[in-house]
């Protein structure tokens, strides 16, 4: 009987040292789980406004004065367009 | 033999006991008060316990996104953060306040009589702020002050898109257009957990999830921005021009039945409320009606041809110009004298066409109207599609049969009127609308046959050739057919004599018809107000672009379109 209290009750010590431990490790992962949900949010956010910014730069009206103006680009006339039809190409050996 | 210093043996024991009795009473005691408070007290203190330091927190959900066909964003919903203010537990010296004040914009004095109302527990400072703001608000450490993270609403498309999205109120519910619609779709539903927190407010250890938060569904429109600026900045333009009240256009595709474009004017930009007004806000496309005029004139053909009353061949004698109907004249601009049906569509004479429907059944004639979808609404998921009003035939006087004939005495949205073109373009068949992306087309419901839809194609292709009522509508390298409308607004009992709606519904390209577009301006009031020169105009840009960013192959020769002559007037 007392030659088994001592094993035990150094078992129950370094269980009791482990629940602690594990408790110490969980608290340490969730702050970390925290700080990357904050993370996840703050990069959500990022995109959308990144989102935003993308669509507020490739507005039409934008891009179009600027090929316009800047690249000087037109409409072609009538005489630089030729239609190709799926049917002549097929046609052609 | 007593040993020095020590008591006699029986006090010595007494003492012992007394101690001992004591000692025993203390540890019965404390035994008794454990086994008190876990026994019999256990749940009831476990449960304070809990709610001192438990705490079910919302985890937000953000709404879906709405995308146009092609996966442009049109409205997205971004983090922002609410500040609040719990003023029963609030502390904050006067400068802290002023320091928060200047923060979030917000008065000093109104903010301390928010902190000095003690009995209220929760009060919005200031809604929506971007996080940044929010941050830099709780950073000053004041106690009671607190932030919600909530989302907010940003539609880049503005004004254009501005009445189909509609909008979202500050609670981030729909309030109009498909925001509204599609309010059960588009919203997410917050998930909640139960949390422990530490006596700072910190969240130490989730304890449980109870619902994972939904985010809402994407929805992905048929609307081709592209097309949509496009047709938005020719709209304004022309509304601009013609000095009038309002305009509205729809493009549709007539395999599909995809809304491809819908705009209105005026508009207003749904990120910026405060330019909201009641006729900025209405979609006018879906929302009103009016008398569509000369535009409904090849459903009366269409009708007579079908129920076999006329032929393609047959001629009509419009007399001087004018019929009396009982006590009405019915009255052409110019008189055309002894003309075919198809050139009564392509002139727009009233005479003929009053005189084709008075030949005709009126079941007959009210059957193609009522099949093509007028007089109900048509079904493209808006809030709010207007129905029209189109009266059982049994309640037909012959003035009424024969006004009807030119679009008078009957109403439709611009919706409706597309999408009955859809049957002249879809060799007669009506497709379902829809302003959700569809990969394939549907089946439609049979209006008329493919020969009556061709002819009446073939017919209304020679109203954009010379001669016609409206040559400004053609668009280089496709065969276009259309008609023309200008109808006389109904005012007060009767009809304003120069107060016109001036319509063009179209389709092209007319060898293989993929798409059709209506154009409506209301009130044009300048020197021009004629269909033919207002609204077909906007017509051809809106059709040239949604061809060429359709990638539909050209089916005419690419000519230089001659410089068209004057327009053909008309009455209606």
């Amino acid at each position: 009987m007392f030659r088994l209290t001592l094993p035990l009750a150094i078992l129950l010590a370094i269980c009791a040292l482990a629940v602690v431990t594990a408790r110490h490790q969980a608290r340490k992962l969730f702050v970390e789980l925290q700080a990357q949900e904050r993370l996840g949010r703050e990069l959500d956010t990022e995109w959308g406004r990144l989102q935003l910014e993308q669509s507020t730069w490739s507005m039409h009206a934008r891009i179009e004065q600027i090929a316009r103006s800047q690249l000087r680009m037109a409409v072609p006339e009538r005489t630089s367009i030729q239609v190709v039809k799926a049917s002549d190409v097929e046609a052609r050996p | 033999m007593r040993r020095k210093g020590m008591l006699p043996r029986e006090l010595q024991r007494w003492r012992m006991r007394v101690v001992m009795t004591l000692v025993f009473a203390g540890f019965g005691v404390l035994t008794a008060r454990a086994a008190y408070l876990q026994g019999w007290q256990d749940d009831f203190l476990a449960r304070q316990g809990e709610l001192r330091i438990q705490r079910v927190l919302e985890i937000p959900a953000h709404r879906g996104m709405i995308t146009d066909r092609r996966g442009e964003p049109l409205a997205i919903s971004t983090p922002v953060e609410s500040v609040w203010l719990n003023p029963a537990e609030a502390e904050a010296s006067p400068a802290q306040i002023e320091a928060l004040a200047r923060r979030l914009g917000l008065a000093p004095r109104g903010l301390k009589s928010l902190f000095a109302d003690k009995a209220r527990s929760f009060v919005y400072l200031k809604r929506q702020l971007p996080p940044e703001a929010a941050a830099a608000a709780l950073a000053l450490g004041i106690k009671g002050v607190h932030a919600t993270p909530e989302y907010r609403r940003y539609y880049p498309a503005g004004e254009v898109m501005g009445q189909v999205l509609g909008v979202t109120g500050v609670d981030d519910r729909g309030l109009e257009g498909l925001e509204f619609a599609y309010q059960d779709q588009l919203a997410g539903r917050p998930g909640a957990q139960r949390v422990a927190r530490d006596r700072l407010g910190n969240v130490i250890e989730v304890i449980e999830q109870l619902r994972p938060p939904k985010h809402g569904e994407d929805l992905t429109l048929s609307i081709n921005l592209q097309l949509q600026y496009l047709a938005y900045r020719e709209l304004a333009a022309a509304v601009a021009e013609h000095k009038a009240r309002a305009g509205a256009l729809v493009v549709l595709d007539a395999h599909t039945g995809e809304v491809l474009a819908m705009v209105s004017v005026p508009s207003y930009n749904p990120n910026n409320r405060a330019s909201m007004s009641r006729s900025g806000s209405r979609n006018r496309v879906v929302a009103d009606v009016f008398e569509p005029g000369s535009t409904m004139k090849p459903f009366v053909v269409a009708a007579a041809l079908e129920s076999g009353t006329v032929t393609p061949e047959t001629r009509i004698d419009t007399g001087p110009g004018w019929l009396m109907v009982g006590e009405k004249r019915i009255a052409d601009v110019h008189p055309k004298g002894e003309i075919d049906i198809g050139e009564a569509i392509k002139v727009s004479s009233n005479v003929a066409a009053a005189r084709i429907a008075l030949d005709m059944k009126s079941a007959d004639y009210w059957a193609v109207l009522r099949r093509a979808g007028f007089g109900t609404p048509p079904g493209a998921g808006f809030p709010g599609e207007a129905a029209g009003r189109l009266r059982h035939y049994e309640t037909w006087r012959p003035i009424e049969k024969a006004t009807m004939a030119y679009g008078h005495g009957l109403s439709a949205s611009l919706l409706q009127l597309a999408r009955a073109y859809c049957v002249f373009a879809g060799d007669g068949v009506l497709p379902g609308l829809t302003v959700m992306k569809r990969d394939a087309a549907v089946a439609g419901e049979r209006v008329l046959s493919a020969t009556t839809a061709r002819t009446l194609r073939k017919m209304m292709e020679q109203v954009t050739q010379e001669g016609g009522t409206a040559p400004r509508a053609r668009v280089m390298g496709y065969r276009v057919a259309g008609k023309t409308g200008t109808a006389h607004k109904a005012d007060k009992g009767g009809y304003a004599a120069d107060k016109y709606i001036a319509s063009f519904v179209g389709l092209a390209p007319v060898s293989a018809p993929r798409l059709v577009a209506a154009v409506m301006i209301d009130e044009p009031s300048g020197d021009e107000y004629y269909g033919g020169q207002v609204a077909a105009p906007v017509f051809a840009k809106v059709m040239a672009g949604a061809l060429r960013f359709m990638a539909i192959a050209p089916d005419a020769p690419l000519e230089d379109l001659p410089a068209p002559g004057t327009v053909v007037g008309e009455a209606t």
